[in-house]
């Protein structure tokens, strides 16, 4: 016999399901027709109808010097990026969550803040300090050093939501633990070393994987903070979408969404093997 | 749990902070200084701008054009908006009331496209969205099946649904540009609700029930309210980040749907009018900071009450 339904189980409803069904086609049917029609053997346009399967389109994005240049930047920028970031969002959380300070609201404030406002703003503001400094603006300088305003910029709205995660992983440490360390005699970078930092390290490679994903992902503050010379994927992208619809974007895009899936479950098996109970 | 004053560890703390506030102060307040002198500059020569302490940066935003691009971005940011949130309450109340296993599987259902990079996202609705699109090609089949059906039945003669099918535009009309803000924002407004309706106390809808109040009642009178400050978070902080949306209105409007975010980056980058461009710039973020307040202001509201 059925049980009958108690309040609170909407989810148990059809017509909720529906709902939720309906939602879930409408968010990963683009996707989904993003990745089939990469590997359609069609000339242009290539996303209106079927006419076979190849996987050329995949062989020329990667025989693509321009895009490959572009993904070697992203992946440089991503990496420099978030290694920083996660060291100054370490910084950032262990201060705004072990001390009280004058003036702590708007220190928090000003930490929360890259992340909220309109990206456009970050993106315009950086490009004119940068052109105002003369930040190695021209592209002219060795790579990877070109990429420097854009790693700045990715910094700069990264090590937030880096200092954010780690905060969340902070706020289950048991303080006890530093105190009897203190107790029998271990100094404050003992302390650090030894027993909050084994602590943080979930929230670390939580933050890192955020990071990488973020940087990867950007395009409105890296279209204003690149030059001709230092173009990443996705501006890459964006100028070939401008140019023409073509398959190889289709390629191009489904190799990115891949890596990044690949990425949400690394994050995603380290969380679950780090979650629980605290056994530092 | 007991905070440490800085006082005592002086040296720590200031290995801790000085860091990170030297690297805002740096790159991120300096940068908005320097586009705040710029909007009350004036264009010198082609590169050099001037603080002249004018106001006109500002007053332009008051031209009827601008105005009307205002209108239109927050107009298009607040359907998008008002959608999401319809869309989100129910799926996230089925979230919420599912059972403790398959949660976390349908937030990562959520979560998941929301990691997938926002450029590709949009790329991937231009293909659904053009004339000769997805959306149009079923609606073509459709259209095709049913004319079929009609004439089968002997009604050809009354052409019921027109002589031929007619796709819809959406690219490059509002329309578009909307369903693109609402598929990229759409988890933004999820995550909140959810999050309201997790902590929320089951046992006030049973008491609703128990008291003989209907479902609907239940929902309208009890649910809703108890949910009201989740739903207010979801509608801010899908709002903030639509109305300054550059890259669904560039693709999917196809210059011509133009949003704040778009007339910016021409300044900046083609009509080179650097110090309109900063106002523009600085306009969009006291809009931002306006609902921020807001919001801080609701939740004031609400604490004191409860």
């Amino acid at each position: 016999m059925k049980e009958p339904k108690k309040p609170f189980e909407y989810s148990r409803k059809w017509s909720m399901r529906w709902v939720f069904l309906t939602t879930m086609v409408f968010l990963y049917a683009p996707i989904i027709v993003l990745i089939v029609f990469s590997f359609n053997n069609s000339r242009r346009g290539g996303n209106v109808i079927w006419k076979g399967f190849t996987t050329k389109y995949y062989a020329k994005a990667f025989a693509n010097e321009e895009l490959m240049l572009a993904f070697a930047n992203s992946m440089t920028i991503a990496v420099t990026s978030t290694i920083i970031s996660v060291f100054l969002g370490a910084m950032t959380a262990v201060f705004l969550w072990r001390f009280r300070f004058p003036f702590k609201p708007l220190a928090e404030g000003l930490v929360s803040l890259p992340i909220i406002i309109p990206e456009i703003c970050m993106g315009v503001s950086l490009a004119m300090f940068f052109s105002q400094m003369g930040w190695w603006t021209t592209g002219d300088t060795p790579w990877p050093f070109n990429l420097s305003n854009i790693i700045l910029a990715h910094i700069t709205f990264s090590f937030p939501f880096a200092a954010m995660v780690i905060r969340t992983r902070l706020q289950n440490f048991n303080r006890e633990m530093e105190e009897a360390a203190k107790d029998l005699g271990a100094s404050e970078f003992q302390v650090f070393r030894d027993i909050l930092l084994p602590h943080m390290r979930p929230g670390l490679i939580a933050a890192a994987l955020l990071s990488f994903t973020l940087s990867l992902d950007d395009f409105v503050i890296t279209f204003f903070t690149s030059g001709p010379n230092t173009v990443t994927f996705p501006v890459k992208i964006y100028s070939m979408v401008r140019f023409s619809i073509t398959p190889e974007i289709n390629a191009a895009s489904t190799v990115l969404i891949v890596l990044t899936l690949i990425l949400t479950f690394l994050a995603l098996r380290y969380q679950r093997l780090t979650d629980g109970p605290d056994r530092g | 749990m007991s905070l440490e004053d800085y006082k005592q560890q002086p040296k720590v703390f200031a290995a801790f902070a000085l860091p990170t506030l030297i690297w805002l102060l740096l790159f991120f307040v300096a940068p908005l200084g320097i586009i705040w002198l710029y909007s009350f500059g004036e264009n010198v020569s082609l590169v050099d701008i001037e603080t002249t302490w004018t106001f006109d940066n500002y007053a332009r935003i008051f031209q009827p054009e601008i105005l009307e691009l205002l209108w239109r971005s927050v107009w298009i940011a607040g359907i998008a908006t008002v959608i999401c949130l319809i869309i989100a309450y129910p799926v996230a109340l089925l979230i919420a009331t599912a059972s403790p296993n398959a949660k976390p599987w349908l937030l990562l259902l959520i979560m998941l496209p929301f990691w997938t990079n926002l450029l590709i996202r949009t790329y991937a609705l231009l293909n659904i969205l053009g004339t000769r699109g997805r959306i149009n090609e079923t609606l073509r089949w459709l259209w095709e099946s049913a004319n079929a059906l009609l004439n089968r039945m002997g009604l050809e003669h009354l052409a019921l649904l027109g002589d031929s099918f007619t796709p819809l535009k959406m690219l490059g009309t509002p329309s578009g540009v909307i369903f693109g803000i609402v598929y990229v924002s759409l988890p933004f407004a999820i995550l909140p609700i959810y999050s309201s309706l997790e902590r929320l106390d089951r046992s006030y809808l049973e008491a609703s029930l128990d008291l003989g109040a209907g479902q609907w009642k239940t929902f309208w009178n009890v649910l809703l309210p108890l949910s009201a400050a989740g739903v207010v978070t979801a509608a801010i902080i899908t709002f903030i980040p639509a109305l300054g949306q550059f890259l669904t209105p560039d693709l999917l409007g196809r210059g011509q749907v133009d949003m704040i975010a778009n007339v910016i980056e021409r300044q900046f980058k083609r009509a080179n009018d650097w110090p309109f461009g900063s106002a523009l710039s600085l306009f969009l973020l006291y809009i931002t900071f306006v609902l921020l307040a807001v919001r801080s202001f609701y939740d004031a509201r609400r604490g004191s009450r409860s």
